[in-house]
């Protein structure tokens, strides 16, 4: 039932793409998306495109789950497509009513969807080969300059990493008293909206105490072995830049130049 | 007598079609009669808590089929959710499924669903309550204000006021004390004595089960290793324990004196059934 919800899209792996460190994928992601952003022409995101296409080959992905996770996007695809489209003002190719298509629309229109789709397409390719732990971590490690300014870093990464850790266990248990509810008669699919709202206090009543329960317990365990914050904690896995990160750096800050620049070589 | 519950060859398979595919539960067939008091056992893992949920049509078998009074649960909707209410259904630890204001509306929840009327609750209610021990008192408390054994045995009464005509247990006593244990014992052969209900008990534990039950069933690696009453599945120990069950302390001591050859019988499974034993021997001279 619950269970079959696939969460945290993590494939595990062993290629390039995997070995990379979490953090210089997170920059590397950060950098190309900006790229598209800059970039202005067909043959900047035609760049684009081929490179992510070369990346998801090399992570062994099956391409197929990444054009899944733009599936739920096809809306906002399509209506940022028509808005850009209509409301763009420019040299007049058809109009009718209040309408009016402009070449510099449909352009427009494609560019914003091409956008999207590398947007989304780019940012799952780093869920899909980074494990939700390590970008927790890896998060942390970059962010944690900000410490200097007080900023709660290290807090704000256990706390994602502590409700990470719990997705699972908290479907299981609603899984759980779901069947004990059930067994005590109760229906959780038929009657009016209002009735299926009321069955659903049987739930989340003990859900909610259930995870209170934990996190008081949770908390404890951590005070016993002396979890004091951040401060001179070190780590089990450090992970290391090695010349492969270096190599990708080059590689990405090339790719992105040449996509932003591309524009200005030619005039599609 | 015709039985109450039968089992057909219950196979259920979790993720089919997935990598991830697996028989929790292959070929399992038993049946239940009335009034009855079953013993399921088996190691963490054996498949005992996949089981139980066919029995009132919470899963679905991928093969087979569970008769209730001849009747397939799953054949109908209808007749699925009239399964719920004459199977109740005690899951592991049953104090984390409260959720009511009171221990009393709490207890009320299974006969409401019933569609039982207000007064017919509220006997029910009372009924369950005085079999688990809690007095008239607690029932106005809210059930998070309990003690821990207090809220297992509300949560009990839960299904009690259901009245159901086979009340199967998952391990009803996990994590409790020995006091406590008992207690739950006690709740569980009073709700027997008072309205004839057949009782399926799950349990990892060789000694509880043969201290209560009438018949066991013992179950690895989802499947039945055999089944009959305690004297017969503990006169085969050496298998059990070859098969990596654990038998009752008692009966592991009486194989160990018969094995250095003093002539006592293995399939002693009580301290009192061992005692006689013992007595019996002695007076025949023999020791």
């Amino acid at each position: 039932m619950l269970k079959d919800i696939t969460l945290g899209q993590f494939f595990p792996g062993k290629s390039a793409i995997h070995r990379l460190d979490p953090r210089t994928k997170i920059i590397c992601v950060m950098a190309f998306v900006v790229s598209i952003f800059v970039s202005s022409s067909f043959l900047g995101y035609g760049i684009s495109f081929a490179f992510l296409g070369v990346c998801i080959k090399i992570s062994g992905i099956s391409p197929k789950t990444v054009l899944k996770s733009l599936k739920p996007l096809i809306f906002i695809l399509i209506f940022t497509g028509i808005l850009n489209m209509l409301y763009t003002p420019g040299r007049e190719l058809a109009s009718f009513w209040i309408f009016t298509i402009t070449a510099e629309g449909i352009r427009n229109a494609v560019f914003m969807i091409l956008r999207i789709v590398l947007l989304i397409a780019s940012t799952s390719m780093l869920t899909y080969t980074t494990s939700p732990i390590a970008l927790t971590d890896a998060l942390e490690r970059l962010l944690s300059p900000l410490k200097k300014l007080k900023v709660p870093v290290h807090e704000f990464a256990m706390m994602m990493t502590i409700a990470l850790r719990f997705i699972p266990t908290l479907i299981e248990e609603t899984d759980k008293i779901m069947s004990a509810q059930k067994a005590r008669g109760a229906d959780f699919d038929s009657g009016s909206l209002m009735d299926r709202a009321k069955a659903l206090v049987p739930i989340l009543v003990p859900l909610f105490v259930s995870a209170f329960r934990r996190a008081d317990e949770l908390a404890t365990a951590m005070e016993c072995r002396l979890y004091h914050g951040g401060e001179g904690r070190t780590r089990l896995n450090t992970t290391v830049m090695t010349s492969l990160d270096f190599r990708a750096f080059v590689l990405v800050g090339l790719i992105c130049l040449a996509s932003c620049l591309s524009g200005r070589v030619v005039s599609f | 007598m015709a039985p109450l519950l039968t089992a057909e060859d219950l196979t259920y398979i979790y993720s089919p079609g997935t990598p991830f595919e697996k028989a929790a539960i292959k070929d399992i067939s038993f049946s239940i009669s009335k009034g009855e008091f079953i013993g399921l056992i088996g190691h963490t893992g054996s498949g005992k808590s996949t089981l139980v949920q066919h029995l009132n049509g919470l899963l679905k078998p991928s093969s087979g089929r569970v008769l209730l009074d001849g009747e397939d649960i799953n054949a109908s909707k209808e007749a699925s959710r009239r399964a719920r209410f004459r199977v109740g259904l005690v899951f592991q630890y049953p104090e984390y499924q409260l959720f009511e204001e009171t221990v009393f509306r709490d207890i009320a929840f299974g006969p409401k669903n019933m569609g039982l009327s207000e007064n017919e609750i509220k006997s029910r209610v009372r009924e369950a309550a005085a079999q688990v021990g809690l007095d008239e008192r607690s029932l106005e408390l809210s059930p998070f204000e309990l003690s821990g054994g207090q809220k297992r045995r509300a949560a009990l009464a839960g299904v009690f006021a259901m009245r159901p005509e086979l009340l199967v247990l998952d391990e009803p006593m996990a994590g409790l004390d020995p006091v406590g244990r008992e207690e739950i014992l006690a709740c569980i052969e009073s709700f027997r004595e008072s309205t004839g209900s057949a009782i399926l008990f799950v349990t990892h534990s060789m000694e509880d089960a043969a201290r209560v039950s009438d018949r066991l069933i013992v179950l690895k690696d989802g499947a039945v290793l055999t089944q009959g009453n305690p004297r017969e599945v503990f006169s085969q120990s050496a298998e059990l324990m070859k098969a990596g069950l654990d038998v009752p302390q008692v009966t592991r001591l009486f194989m160990e004196l018969a094995s250095r050859g003093i002539p006592l019988s293995p399939s002693v499974y009580t301290v009192e059934s061992a005692l006689e034993e013992i007595i019996r021997l002695k007076e025949g001279g023999q020791c």
